[in-house]
């Protein structure tokens, strides 16, 4: 069970609900497959530094989960062949990452 | 001693030793031995724009004085951020 954590961006155009809904798909996936959801952290709609699909800006969404390492493949076929997300990144975080997860959580919690 | 025929209006002022002039060379240090960083964050793109130039290049350890195996934990975190679009490939007003 390492500990990962993904950030994606999802298409502008879609509606609140329809973020909201993207975002439980895959959430909901990973509880299927007994993969324990951390943290989560929406940044809303932000503007990109450069287009994607000609878009200049997107709904970004952090999470952070601990899963098998296979699981990690599922998800990001799931990911690609969902055309709401224009883009997707999994890190594999280490210890130095993990510590600094877990202060940046106590003091978001603390503000 | 040899008078120096430059033939340019040389100045009668004759220097013993060299002029020492400071060309301002300030002590450079690795800031994450000092402030004791022990993780670059690739999802805060205001604190990694110190790493890179107005187009959005990574400075080199030269300039920014980082270690080695801090500069290579930059160079990743900044390459993330890019893919993420929180960081431009290439600009030209960064700052």
């Amino acid at each position: 069970m390492n500990q990962y954590e993904t950030v994606f961006i999802m298409h502008p155009v879609l509606s609140e609900d329809q973020v909201r809904e993207t975002v439980e798909k895959f959430k909901g996936f990973l509880k299927a497959k007994e993969a324990k959801v951390l943290h989560e952290e929406n940044w809303g709609l932000k503007k990109l530094a450069y287009a994607i699909q000609s878009k200049r800006s997107g709904f970004y969404h952090l999470m952070e989960f601990q899963a098998d390492p296979q699981l990690i493949e599922e998800m990001e076929v799931e990911m690609k062949r969902d055309e709401r997300i224009i883009r997707f990144q999994t890190i594999k975080m280490d210890k130095h990452h993990i510590q600094f997860a877990k202060d940046r959580r106590k003091k978001l919690q603390k503000s | 001693m040899s008078d120096l025929d430059t033939g340019s209006n040389q100045s009668e002022i004759r220097y013993l030793q060299p002029l020492k002039i400071d060309t301002g060379k300030r002590q450079k240090f690795d800031r994450f031995k000092r402030y004791d960083i022990k993780y670059v964050d690739y999802k805060d793109p205001e604190w990694l724009a110190q790493f890179l130039n107005e187009q959005g290049k990574i400075l080199p350890r030269r300039i920014t004085g980082t270690s080695l195996k801090y500069q290579r934990k930059v160079a990743k975190a900044v390459k993330r951020a890019r893919t993420i679009a929180l960081l431009p490939f290439v600009t030209d007003n960064l700052k």
